[in-house]
């Protein structure tokens, strides 16, 4: 039977891990090579490196972490943030990425995400749609959640299905940073209206949040500050799932 | 000994080399090329892939007389080769993503897509599965039944000869997830990319 994932996620600035409080006063603390051994060790079922302020900053620092990172850690590596074009792809999966995470590109640019599981096939192209809720729907954000674009998140996401991403990462604009729990009908919505997996984030405060999130159809959960800060550890949180019957590898 | 890794151009296969080397050090003479002469000495052959089955089959046949020196590696010289993932669906007569399109045929068979049952079953099929072994394969020495690997693929391997299966999945139906058949070995999932288990895969094939 095919396991939920636990993806614990590392934002990183300038080769440094930071997390920031609604994408804002980031806090610097370690070295992400490091904590992603940590993680891969603890039975994280992926690994996330998310490049925080890339879309402003130099960002070739990226390269040597997932470089570093590859040769250390044997489990699936996901790296996004400031991805624009086919070529920051190509860079990022020689250095040793499995999967690359397409946010502000994919809405500027769909061909980018066409192009690119094209060449070199979905099973590496995630889609990240930051969402945040608008009336009765959600609206996606890019550059990190600073621009509004007016576009409908789940008409997006099925957009970005037909172009050929492998992945959904849905980022919950309202609820990350707030330890509050996943936006589950977002969640819900958005794993009902595609066949792709989907990747739930933004929120996670809780154990009991990790299994709520899974249960809203998600594929994998994935979760920042409970797991960086030591709130629990990757095998605390799939010990739980186990205990809630969700399926989990252990 | 001497290992070689096929760089034909399949996409990332940057995991496979760094898993390798991992389980390498020290042991083997590892090598990724796509030079022919240095595929037909070496004592073994890996051959990844990613993309869809026709990318891979057109890019190994963009490299002249590279599919005939690995056929000719597998079915005369009878040296052992892995392929891992659509390295493996290549070993089929035909694929069908995209679109239909000969492939290797070292092992009868066809690759198609696995029935999602009408939605029921998201693909890709991504994640960690357990492989449930059928037969004895000797790249599964020490390694525990039921054991978790990691996947990421949308089409099946569907061998004529069912005596080649070694491991099975669980993904809406029993999705072929390993095969052997005397020197040729592969696996569906990605043994680069599933922890110390798969590891452990890869070091049982550096040792044959």
């Amino acid at each position: 039977m095919l396991k939920n994932r636990i993806i614990p996620c590392l934002d990183v600035k300038n080769g440094r891990v930071v997390k920031g409080i609604n994408f804002v006063d980031l806090k610097d603390a370690g070295d992400p090579v490091e904590q992603a051994k940590i993680y891969s060790d603890g039975g994280a079922d992926e690994i996330c490196f998310l490049d925080i302020t890339a879309s402003n900053e130099n960002r070739d620092t990226i390269y040597d972490v997932v470089k570093e990172t590859s040769k250390k850690c044997f489990v699936p590596l996901t790296v996004g943030g400031g991805v624009r074009s086919v070529d920051d792809i190509n860079k990022l999966l020689n250095s040793g990425a499995d999967k690359v995470s397409i946010n502000t590109a994919a809405v500027q640019n769909p061909s980018v995400v066409e192009e690119s599981s094209k060449k070199f096939g979905s099973q590496c192209i995630v889609v990240a749609i930051d969402a945040k809720k608008n009336g009765d729907g959600w609206e996606i954000f890019t550059h990190g959640g600073r621009k509004e674009t007016g576009i409908n998140a789940i008409e997006f996401a099925l957009k970005m299905e037909k172009s050929g991403a492998g992945e959904l990462l849905v980022t919950s604009m309202d609820k990350d940073g707030t330890q509050s729990g996943y936006d589950i009908e977002l969640m819900k919505t958005i794993s009902e209206s595609v066949n792709i997996p989907v990747i739930a984030s933004g929120g996670v405060g809780t154990l009991d949040h990790l299994v709520d999130g899974i249960k809203s159809g998600a594929s994998a959960v994935l979760a920042a500050s409970i797991f960086h800060y030591g709130t629990y550890s990757v095998n605390e949180a799939k010990q739980y799932l186990a205990s809630k019957d969700i399926p989990v590898r252990i | 000994m001497n290992v070689t890794i096929v760089d034909y151009n399949s996409g990332n296969i940057s995991s496979v080399i760094n898993s390798f080397t991992e389980v390498a050090k020290g042991k083997v003479n590892l090598e990724v090329t796509s030079d022919l002469n240095k595929i037909k000495s070496s004592d073994k052959v890996v051959l990844p892939g990613q993309g869809s089955f026709k990318s891979c089959i057109d890019a190994l046949n963009s490299i002249n007389g590279l599919t005939d020196i690995l056929s000719e590696f597998v079915m005369i010289d009878k040296k052992p080769l892995f392929g891992i993932c659509v390295g493996l669906q290549m070993f089929a007569d035909v694929g069908y993503e995209e679109t239909e399109t000969k492939g290797l045929g070292w092992l009868p068979g066809k690759v198609s897509k696995i029935d999602n049952k009408n939605g029921k079953y998201k693909l890709p099929h991504i994640g960690w599965n357990q492989i449930n072994i059928v037969k004895d394969s000797k790249i599964f020495k020490d390694v525990e039944n039921n054991s978790h690997m990691y996947f990421v693929h949308s089409y099946e391997f569907i061998p004529e000869d069912k005596d080649v299966i070694s491991a099975i999945t669980d993904y809406s139906s029993n999705i072929v997830c390993s095969v052997e058949k005397e020197n040729i070995f592969g696996t569906q999932f990605h043994p680069e990319k599933s922890d110390k288990v798969g590891l452990k895969i890869i070091n049982n094939f550096i040792n044959l």
